[in-house]
């Protein structure tokens, strides 16, 4: 089940913990993996994990230039791009009042704008293959709100709301566009938490741990399978129970 | 006909999948050739590309006919 095989793929944000669990997973699925991200040396390492099928694509989704440029590379690189996952991702938490407009700019810039770019450009050549499938890494928080990360929670419930429309536009030419949205993950990011931060994060977890990266992209490997082809629109929660909705 | 006007035809019938006589001067891309909104923004993607011109969403939507398509590229390109 999930076979990949002769499919091409692109990860952005393939140097963090999230976004290189979902490049390995397509890539054991069979995929050749397209790993983008700004810092290469990570990226290099997986690449070099993974053997062959692996392309390093740096890029910084701040740069409009070069987000416009990444599917093209990317289709340089593979072949074509059959599956786009944009799970890259910054934070500038701070509560509103404290918030700068570069601190809100520069969220939405990296998190949604670039899937936006990224979403067109590789639309065009999913439309011509009449099969493409998109995920996008959405957040909890998109849903419920957090404070302190008005920007982040926004540009990541725009993300559903891009998602959802796109889907009804492309939905007849076989390409499906679907939003994973993790809870709380094991990562770098979670990893900085204490004790007692971590303990009251615990409390609002029914299965009463934080999730894996793995776990994220075992989800991920099922909306970009042949089998979710009747899957689109959708947002797909992994968060242990933290809401259910 | 012209050199752009089989060019234009030929990217009409491969990508809409009719047959090359039914793409006449006056045949509606959806209303004739069964085109939805979708494929007529992917057939402009297309000229721009054959052509290389860019054809701005207002000339877009003025293109329903393969004459238009052919008469607004004739004075682009």
């Amino acid at each position: 089940m999930f076979d990949l095989t002769g499919k091409t793929a692109l990860v952005t944000g393939a140097s963090g913990g999230i976004g290189a669990e979902i490049a390995r997973a397509l890539h054991s699925a069979g995929a050749t993996v397209g790993l983008s991200g700004t810092r290469v040396e990570p990226l290099e390492t997986l690449a070099a994990e993974l053997g062959e099928r692996a392309h390093v694509l740096p890029c910084n989704l701040s740069d409009a230039a070069e987000v416009e440029g990444l599917i093209k590379r990317g289709v340089e690189a593979m072949g074509a791009v059959d599956i786009l996952v944009n799970n890259a991702g910054i934070t500038r938490d701070g509560l509103v009042m404290r918030m700068s407009d570069e601190d809100w700019a520069s969220v939405i810039d990296v998190n949604l704008t670039s899937t936006f770019r990224l979403c067109r450009a590789a639309v065009r050549g999913m439309m011509k293959a009449r099969w493409g499938r998109i995920v996008n890494i959405s957040s909890i928080v998109g849903q419920t709100g957090n404070g302190g990360q008005v920007n982040y929670a926004a540009s990541k419930a725009g993300m559903v709301g891009l998602s959802k429309s796109l889907a009804a536009e492309v939905a007849s030419r076989g390409i499906t566009v679907n939003c994973v949205a993790p809870g709380f993950i094991e990562t770098a990011m979670t990893d900085k938490l204490n004790e007692a931060q971590r303990a009251g994060i615990l409390g609002s977890v029914p299965a009463g741990r934080m999730g894996t990266p793995a776990e994220i992209a075992a989800a991920v490997l099922f909306l970009a399978s042949q089998e979710a082809g009747y899957v689109t629109g959708s947002t797909l929660h992994v968060n242990g129970g933290m809401a259910m909705i | 006909m012209s050199d752009i006007a089989d060019r234009v035809k030929k990217i009409v019938v491969e990508h809409l999948g009719v047959e090359a006589d039914k793409v006449t001067e006056t045949a509606s891309f959806i209303d004739d050739l069964g085109a939805d909104s979708l494929d007529t923004v992917e057939l402009v993607m297309a000229f721009e590309e054959e052509f290389g011109i860019e054809i701005p969403d207002d000339a877009a939507e003025t293109i329903q006919t393969f004459g238009d398509a052919v008469k607004f590229i004739s004075s682009a390109a």
